[in-house]
């Protein structure tokens, strides 16, 4: 069975996960919709600026957020002077580096939904009276449905599944930022196998059974529409 | 003109057997691995053979070996590890020996932090201390007895951040993220001289020796080149080298 | 002033558009032009959802769209309805519902086409419980129609509705189309490359080449005008308006009145007084001096010769006009020198088939 320290890891992870798909579903679906209909020059350097987390290895990614959170960091004083104190070893300072490290696996199934849809209904909306705003909440979020599920189930997965980024800003602090893979590495260098499967395989079992449900949720509305 | 295969079969049979005989490979772990690189140049000028190194953390590099890596000489950062080799019989007895002792310091990046007396300890004055995790680093278990000792552990608990290895407590360190920590002192010396920042370097007698051992391993036996680098590591040059990146011998 | 009044300028790429038209208040105006004349931007400029950096739009005396003064009404704005090329439903919602959406973004005071009215009106009544994608293409575009008239719409603008639809889709709408024509006051803007859509719909044409309008004008005068293309070329027709006069049971004929005389046509059952518009092909036309006896021919009319072209050699266009309303006639050269005909002079038109278009 899963021993006291892992089952916080565990309830850990998924507040984390949870929180971080929550900002990253918010932050993602924005900026999903800017990236798919901006024809500006800009758009080239952030999608470029967005994909990094998928280029660099996890630990360097955590390294680089570890010196620019750090208090000798730009972001570190920023935060500082708000009064926010370091982000590292803290668990706002995990959400902050998971939502930067999975946001292209939400960011790409959201802009291609709504680079799919394209504008034309837009435009039909427009043409039916709908403001902006009213279109973007009745028909580009309806029909960007399966973009954002998908999204939503990767960004889930990847922060569960992360553990280079928190490695290095972590502190493998119980409670805060100890969260299950790292105890799961934790338990296999110091060779506990037996609570390393344990945790391993609770963690796997969890997350098929979140992915699977998703996925079949997804599966059932789209069938729906047909 | 085709040659005879016989011929064939002699060259193929030499080739083979050359870089076997002339090449070692040796597991080390991840602390050592500079030290280790600079006696693997001056022992394959001096000899010939070729040495391949491969570094990781400890465990890891126990996990593959149990798992049939072909390292013939493993450097650990502690003792236990190659006992429990030994146990299982994966290294040729009366090979064992300590190679270096780990010294521990308390550090900081910030120059004149750390007083020369350790006495920050007892003052709790900083917000973050990192120390390595003591299940998996000797240097974080003798960091927390050092500080067992002082009698401070208590207060200072609630300020630990743990790096999962002296590599990562040290980037803490270094980043400013923890203002302190206890690293092992051949991270924080260069060329004999210690880096930037300031330092205590804890005394011995408040945590029991960090004995690094090495051994060969089974798959090492009866080669050349694996019994000539582990004498190599016991010589003079050798030596020195150990002793000019802080460790004890 | 009241109907529609409009200049775009914008570049789009290397292609310049320059349009000025108006439109009446009533009726449909199709902007008429072949593949790439700008017609499509044109209407979007109407809608709003193209913005030319410099131009201006008014309808019925209200600024759409004034540049000079920065002006411009965003397409959500615009007492609009739009159709587009291609069905657009929105595929998560049920056809009710896509009929709903725009109506239900118009405030109560403004409705002035009820929902039963649109529904019966394009017979989509079946269909509203089904999901888009379960529609055949004609179904999807009468139900576009629908939901863009449901928004009591001051302009209904339509982007070639029919151009993506088969044959049998494209039947099944037109009649449609007409009874809007007929039946709700609201003026249409109507785009098309297609001389069919235009002849059966159309009540005024501007008429669009490369960016800019070439003419513009009643759909009768623009297709007989001998400096247009549209009175060159084998589909050469003019198109009459006429009113049934009477029935002829025993011969099982029906006579139509219009300015020029009478026509007959084969037995139509529509009621007397009834509105048709019938297409007569210039090549259908001869000319003859004096009515002739003993013709097989029952429909000749007086005329006056208003123009001639030669179209290619040895075949010439005559613009004739009967009594205001304009025909055409493809002769030979040689037939005009023999009888000397020249412009104002009287003549006889024979016609040896006409088409009602509705």
């Amino acid at each position: 069975m899963l021993t006291a320290t892992d089952f916080t890891a565990v309830v850990l992870t998924l507040k984390l996960a949870a929180l971080s798909t929550a900002i990253l579903m918010v932050l993602g679906t924005w900026l999903a919709w800017q990236l798919a209909h901006t024809r500006s020059w800009w758009k080239q350097p952030v999608s470029a600026l967005v994909s990094m987390p998928l280029v660099l290895p996890p630990t360097v990614l955590g390294f680089y957020l570890l010196l620019l959170f750090g208090p000798h960091g730009p972001i570190g004083q920023f935060t500082q002077t708000l009064g926010l104190g370091a982000l590292p070893f803290t668990f706002s300072g995990l959400v902050v580096a998971s939502v930067i490290y999975s946001l292209p696996f939400v960011v790409q199934p959201i802009q291609n939904a709504f680079e799919t849809a394209g504008r034309r209904p837009l435009e039909v909306a427009a043409s039916l009276r709908a403001s902006p705003r009213d279109a973007f909440l009745t028909v580009a979020i309806p029909l960007a449905r399966p973009g954002l599920l998908t999204a939503a189930v990767l960004g889930f997965a990847h922060t569960v599944g992360e553990f280079g980024v928190v490695l290095m800003i972590g502190g493998d602090i119980a409670g805060e930022t100890k969260v299950a893979s790292v105890a799961i590495y934790d338990h296999v260098e110091s060779l506990h196998y037996a609570n390393a499967n344990v945790l391993a395989a609770s963690m796997a079992t969890f997350a098929f059974i979140v992915v699977l449900t998703v996925g079949l949720l997804n599966h059932r509305l789209a069938g729906r529409d047909l | 003109m085709t040659p005879p295969r016989s011929l064939i079969a002699l060259g193929l049979f030499l080739a083979f057997s050359t870089v076997h005989a002339g090449e070692v490979k040796v597991a080390v772990a991840a602390n050592f691995l500079t030290p280790m690189k600079m006696i693997a140049k001056s022992f394959e000028i001096g000899t010939g053979y070729k040495v391949l190194v491969s570094a990781g953390s400890t465990g890891q590099l126990y996990t593959q070996i149990k798992n049939g890596a072909p390292f013939q000489i493993f450097l650990s950062a502690d003792q236990k590890t190659l006992a429990k080799l030994a146990a299982q019989k994966l290294t040729v007895p009366g090979t064992r020996f300590t190679y270096a002792v780990g010294k521990l310091v308390l550090w900081s990046a910030k120059p004149g932090f750390v007083d020369s007396r350790g006495e920050i300890l007892k003052r709790g004055s900083f917000r973050h201390i990192a120390i390595a995790n003591p299940k998996l680093a000797p240097y974080g278990a003798a960091a927390m007895e050092t500080m067992q000792n002082l009698n401070v552990l208590a207060s200072i608990e609630p300020k630990i951040v743990w790096g999962e290895n002296i590599a990562q407590t040290q980037q803490f360190i270094a980043s400013g993220n923890a203002e302190l920590g206890f690293v092992a002192l051949s991270q924080v010396i260069s060329g004999g001289k210690p880096a930037k920042g300031s330092m205590w370097m804890v005394p011995g007698n408040l945590y029991a020796p960090i004995r690094q051992d090495a051994a060969l391993l089974a798959n090492g036996k009866d080669r050349p080149a694996a019994e000539a680098l582990l004498k190599y590591l016991k010589g003079g040059t050798a030596r020195a080298v150990i002793k000019s990146f802080g460790y004890g011998l | 002033m009241i109907g529609t009044d409009a200049r775009f300028t914008m570049s789009l790429g290397a292609f310049q558009l320059d349009a000025a038209f108006c439109a009446p208040p009533r009726g449909v105006t199709v902007l008429f032009g072949p593949s790439g004349c700008g017609k499509t931007s044109v209407l979007r400029c109407l809608a709003g959802l193209e913005r030319a950096p410099k131009g201006w739009l008014r309808v019925n005396g209200a600024w759409w769209q004034n540049e000079e003064q920065d002006h411009f009404l965003p397409t959500y704005r615009r007492p609009i309805g739009y159709v587009f090329q291609e069905p657009s439903l929105f595929p998560h919602l049920s056809v009710r519902a896509n009929l709903e959406y725009g109506q239900r973004r118009v405030p109560e005071s403004n409705r002035r086409v009820a929902f039963d009215r649109a529904v019966t009106l394009l017979g989509v009544a079946p269909l509203l419980d089904r999901r888009p994608v379960r529609l055949s293409g004609g179904e999807r575009q009468r139900v576009a129609i629908a939901r863009a008239l449901l928004t009591s719409p001051k302009l209904l603008l339509m982007d070639e509705p029919l151009s993506a639809l088969d044959t049998r889709s494209k039947d099944d709408i037109l009649p449609y189309l007409e009874r809007l024509h007929t039946d709700l006051s609201i003026p249409v803007i109507y785009v098309s490359h297609a001389l069919e859509e235009v002849a059966r719909l159309a009540d005024h044409l501007v008429l669009m080449e490369n960016g800019q309008v070439r003419a513009q004008g009643p759909l009768s005068e623009l297709m007989t005008r001998l400096d247009l293309p549209l009175a060159y070329g084998d589909a050469a027709a003019a198109v009459i308006e006429a009113t049934v006069a009477a029935h002829d049971e025993k011969f099982h004929l029906t006579y139509l009145n219009f300015p020029g005389g009478r026509i007959t046509v084969p037995r139509e059952d529509l009621p007397v007084n009834a509105h048709v518009r019938l297409r007569v092909y210039a090549r259908d036309v001869s000319l003859v001096l004096a009515p002739q006896e003993g013709s097989s021919i029952l429909n000749v009319f007086a005329v006056y010769i208003s123009g001639c072209t030669e179209e290619r050699p040895g075949q010439v266009i005559v613009q004739l006009d009967a009594e205001g309303t304009p025909l055409l006639a493809r002769v030979t050269a040689k037939s005009i020198a023999q009888l000397g005909l020249a412009p104002g002079a009287l003549v006889f038109a024979q016609v040896k088939g006409m088409a009602l278009l509705n």
